[in-house]
């Protein structure tokens, strides 16, 4: 799909009328009607998707027609798989009634920062669900109807519902600044979970998911292609720094099971962090293993139901306990890790089969994941590195100046952020932060999580990417940073397209990739390129 | 037009409170009855909302983590924005409580040419925000005055303090100005700023002005149409002593008083007010955040949900990988082998 | 029930403060104060309802009149002509501070500040005696 031109998307972000920009739109919130065009709605899910997951309504559809073919009866269902959801999740309930509208969120948002759109505050976003609510399931709202912002679900309301669902990364920054921390991802997913009772969901995550059920990843890479790709960046290392690593796969008996997302497999710039992680293990001679079969670290399950969520996470232990590994070691990802340390152990729990982690290598203990037994790499490769245990000559990335971006997820759902920064400080000579507004618990989301990274809609994720953008530039204009670093698969994926787009000059890449680069191996060759071949610092003519 | 009928409302409650305060009959039924029943409500409505809350099961472990998490030893950790233990959880709701710390760390994004994005402190929500509500809480701790006898000690200190500038007769409360002030300010950011205008309804509108009228009735009890105080404390220790009795000589502004806090006690436990509740038990705040280390349960996991399985996953791809050469659990049968 | 170990502990200590008023001296016998009235005299300065809704007004302004401003022309009442003085005029016929004003004002919790430059009676009196 075609980018908006730079100019124009410039001027209308800053001057354009919106709310951010002191506007008032003249349609009242709770009577507007939803426009879908071409390019601000994801496509839906094909049908054979949603017929291969068997989910509900299965059926070619087009956001745009007036029809949507829903099911006759959709609005009982709907509300049925509300008054569910209430009855289950305190978190949707509390949420639901204890809003005042103080209105701290609304400038908070990424989406919101980027289109102006009031429907993008958190706090309306929330509306949008909340006023069915009011309507259906409280006193106030079946006494006293509009006047306590109650409004009966309507078709349109509906249509709202998805248009602001998917315009909404669960990040969680809203939640950090909520005086109750109302937490618009808990919403956001109640919104996506009801929406797919009716069959309407979008195919960047579906497709995803039913690939990830099917053959374990993503991009549906069946278990020979996945083990080539790997092997093929082995190949590469060799060629860069004459050291042979092994790739094991499935594997009984391994230490370790490693599992990272399989966009660090196919997908530049995941590819050169993937390289990273295997110098890394090659390094210290690491007992371990890949699995083709739990091939995928990611889990657009999140981003679909708690139940899908759930099957597609329990394949990480049902695959650790086939090939009895001792624990399981997690790469780079942003909403697996998520998962991992939010859910899994809940959901798929207890792993009783695995021991608690320790590193082969240090004898640390790793007793924060002491139930769960998945570590992070960063906590991981840190400690590596606290112990001495790693050569490293952070001269090889001295052409790299890099920023750091904190993931929403390990920064707000898991408190991962100092451990990437420690690697960091230990493997390229400087880096910079970016303004404090915008890192750690105050992270600004790539714009394209939860499955919004696809090309249809560009406009929307260039705009909702601009606070993140907008902070690179910063320190590029600064400190000529010319290298986002992040922890984060969906992140190396999206922030390239949303740096070369906002900010030229600046690459992405993952943690992992400046640490293998900065890795001394024994028997190597003079290295003359970094891990993507591009000459090194000295090395240019 | 979402703050007209709330404020319609309002004043129809003053007119109905003036007229009543007229008549004998509902003077009683204003003065006595009224504030059983709204009480009663406030409490029943208030329990049940909370009961209603704690039925609810808590699926997963969600702390919204705002700092450094428990992780290898020598990393410092954020206890207070990313507790590990009850005590540290303990420690982040009394300052979430007590001192609004999430909100105190409210910016104020601007946008302008370039596209240039600007964050700027802003901490005035935060700082009225607290008035309002510390205030609030002083002067009904203040009003214990009338409900009980002998007056507890706390109650005489907090109103010697409350009085402390010694201005004018009777003495100025500083919390009277404070709340209105802050009151105002709160309903003037609804109005003015064009984000706040757009999202308020008038469930906003109503409590603000309410408890502005409240306050409004309340100085001018105490200033302007002055009512006999011990003929009040008569009527409302009577009333916390279930001894209810309704002296002569109260004037017209009480009834208004009470009306108005009545219904804001009535309306409490059906709107937006019982954040005053919710905000103990919002889990992305009062949960640890060790879910990798100690189990959290859900009381609704469904055990049925399974992966697709590793057995069926070979079935489909066994003879690619035995050609790529990756291990199998189950061999080839001999039959295809031969076909290759 | 969920949580119920910590939310019905805290909804017990929120009930037991919201009903403070109600079992703080529950069972104590309720006094309605009682002034002393002078003895002799029928009329106040101002009708009895408007005296205790705003006697404190009243004395404020005397004070402004009589302190600041020097106007210490005598007011009338019932054919008698009183001084516009706390101790002088109002306790010429209200002549215990303890048995009158102290009565009400202890039960409403008031304390005005008169009494940071006045004396009651007993106050001079035992002063005088201890002189």
């Amino acid at each position: 799909m075609a980018l908006p031109k730079l100019e124009e998307l410039s001027k209308s972000v800053a001057k354009g009328p919106s709310l951010m920009t002191g506007g008032i739109p003249k349609h009242d919130w709770l009577e507007t009607t939803p426009v879908f065009k071409p390019e601000n709605f994801p496509y839906p899910t094909k049908q054979e998707k949603l017929e291969y997951l068997k989910f509900p309504n299965p059926r070619e559809w087009s956001p745009e027609d007036e029809d949507w073919k829903l099911p006759s009866n959709w609005k009982d269902i709907i509300l049925q798989g509300f008054k569910e959801r209430i009855d289950k999740f305190r978190s949707f309930r509390i949420f639901m009634d204890c809003c005042v509208r103080c209105g701290a969120c609304a400038d908070k948002c990424h989406f919101f920062l980027g289109t102006g759109d009031p429907q993008n505050m958190p706090v309306l976003r929330a509306e949008l669900i909340r006023s069915v609510y009011r309507n259906d399931f409280t006193t106030a709202g079946k006494l006293f109807g509009k006047m306590a912002g109650a409004r009966d679900l309507t078709i349109d309301v509906l249509k709202e519902w998805a248009q602001y669902a998917y315009q909404c990364t669960e990040c969680r920054r809203c939640s950090v600044f909520c005086p109750y921390g109302i937490d618009t991802c808990e919403i956001t997913m109640m919104m996506r979970e009801l929406l797919h009772l009716v069959g309407i969901s979008i195919n960047w995550c579906m497709e995803p998911v039913a690939n990830s059920n099917r053959t374990g990843n993503h991009m549906g890479l069946q278990p020979h292609t996945y083990y080539e790709n790997v092997q093929y960046l082995a190949d590469d290392i060799e060629e860069i720094t004459g050291v042979k690593v092994d790739v094991p796969f499935n594997k009984k008996g391994a230490d370790i099971l490693f599992i990272t997302p399989s966009a660090d497999v196919f997908a530049e710039p995941g590819i050169y962090t993937c390289m990273g992680y295997l110098i890394l293990f090659h390094y210290l001679g690491l007992n371990y293993t890949w699995s083709t079969y739990s091939s995928e670290g990611g889990n657009f399950g999140l981003f679909t139901s708690n139940e899908m969520m759930k099957k597609l996470n329990a394949k990480m232990y049902a695959e650790a306990e086939r090939l009895g590994v001792k624990w399981i070691l997690g790469g780079e990802c942003g909403h697996m890790w998520r998962v991992v340390h939010q859910y899994m152990d809940t959901m798929n729990g207890p792993a009783d089969f695995l021991e608690e982690p320790v590193s082969p290598i240090t004898g640390t203990k790793f007793e924060n994941a002491a139930s769960t037994k998945m570590v992070h790499i960063s906590e991981f490769t840190a400690d590596l590195i606290k112990h001495g245990k790693l050569k490293l000559d952070p001269s090889r990335n001295a052409h790299r100046i890099p920023t750091f971006h904190d993931s929403c997820n390990p920064a707000r759902a898991m408190g991962l952020l100092d451990e990437p920064r420690y690697i960091l400080d230990h493997v390229v000579p400087k880096w910079h932060e970016m303004p404090e507004n915008t890192i750690r618990e105050k992270t600004f989301c790539c714009g394209s999580g939860t499955a919004l990274n696809t090309d249809e809609i560009m406009d929307l994720r260039m705009r909702s990417g601009l606070p993140r953008a907008n902070a690179v530039k910063f320190v590029q204009d600064k400190f000529n940073v010319n290298m986002l670093s992040c922890v984060c698969a969906i992140d190396r994926a999206t922030l390239l397209s949303l740096v070369n787009y906002w900010t030229p000059g600046v690459d992405v890449c993952g943690i992992s990739e400046l640490v293998g680069n900065a890795l001394v191996l024994d028997g190597e060759i003079k290295r003359e390129t970094g891990l993507r071949f591009e000459p090194l610092a000295g090395m240019e003519g | 037009m979402k703050v007209l009928y709330p404020f319609i409302a309002v004043l129809a409650l003053v007119a109905v409170a003036l007229v009543g305060s007229q008549i004998s009959g509902l003077q009683y039924l204003l003065g006595i009855a009224l504030p059983y029943l709204a009480f009663a409500i406030f409490l029943g409505g208030f329990v049940y909302r909370v009961l209603q809350w704690a039925k609810t099961p808590v699926p997963f472990r969600i702390p919204t983590t705002c700092g450094q998490g428990k992780s290898l030893s020598w990393i410092k950790r954020d206890p207070l924005d990313c507790p590990n233990n009850k005590l540290e959880v303990a420690g982040r709701m009394f300052l979430e409580i007590f001192l609004f710390r999430s909100l105190f760390r409210n910016t104020k994004a601007e946008i302008g040419e370039g596209p240039q994005l600007s964050y700027g402190s802003s901490k005035y929500l935060w700082l009225f925000g607290i008035l309002f509500h510390y205030s609030f809480l002083v002067i009904i701790l203040r009003h214990l005055r009338l409900f009980t006898e002998p007056i507890p000690l706390f109650v005489k200190v907090i109103e010697f303090g409350d009085g402390i500038l010694q201005l004018g007769a009777p003495t100025i409360y500083q919390t009277d100005l404070v709340l209105l002030g802050a009151v105002a300010f709160l309903l003037g950011r609804r109005l003015i700023m064009p984000q706040l205008r757009y999202i308020s309804l008038p469930a906003d509108y109503f409590p603000l002005l309410l408890i502005f009228a409240i306050a409004v009735s309340g100085i001018l009890m105490r200033w302007v149409f002055r009512v006999d105080i011990i003929a009040v404390k008569q009527l409302t220790d009577g009333i916390a002593s279930f001894s209810p009795v309704l002296p002569d000589g109260i004037g017209a502004m009480f009834f208004v008083h009470v009306v108005l806090v009545c219904t804001l006690l009535i309306y409490f436990p059906f709107s937006k007010l019982m954040h005053m509740g919710g905000v103990f038990l919002s889990p992305t705040r009062n949960m640890s955040n060790n879910s990798r280390a100690v189990r959290h349960i859900n009381p609704w996991n469904d055990p049925n949900i399974k992966p697709h399985s590793y057995a069926d996953y070979e079935d489909e791809f066994r003879e690619f990988m035995v050609e790529a050469g990756l291990p199998v659990d189950k061999e080839l049968p001999p039959a295809e082998k031969k076909e290759e | 029930m969920y949580d119920g170990a910590k939310i019905i502990p805290g909804l017990i200590i929120f009930v037991v403060l919201a009903t403070f008023a109600i079992w703080y001296g529950a069972g104590d016998v309720k006094q309605v104060p009682k002034p002393e009235k002078p003895v002799g005299y029928t009329n106040c300065v101002k009708p009895t309802q408007e005296m205790k809704e705003s006697h404190m007004t009243l004395l404020n302004q005397w004070r402004d009149e009589v302190i600041r401003e020097g106007k210490r022309e005598q007011v009338e009442a019932g054919g008698k002509m009183y001084e516009k003085s706390l101790q002088n005029g109002c306790m010429h016929c209200h002549t215990s501070k303890e048995k009158f004003c102290d009565v009400c004002h202890s039960y409403a919790s008031v304390r005005p500040y008169c009494w940071d430059c006045h004396m009651s009676a007993k106050k001079i009196k035992g002063l005088e005696e201890a002189i």
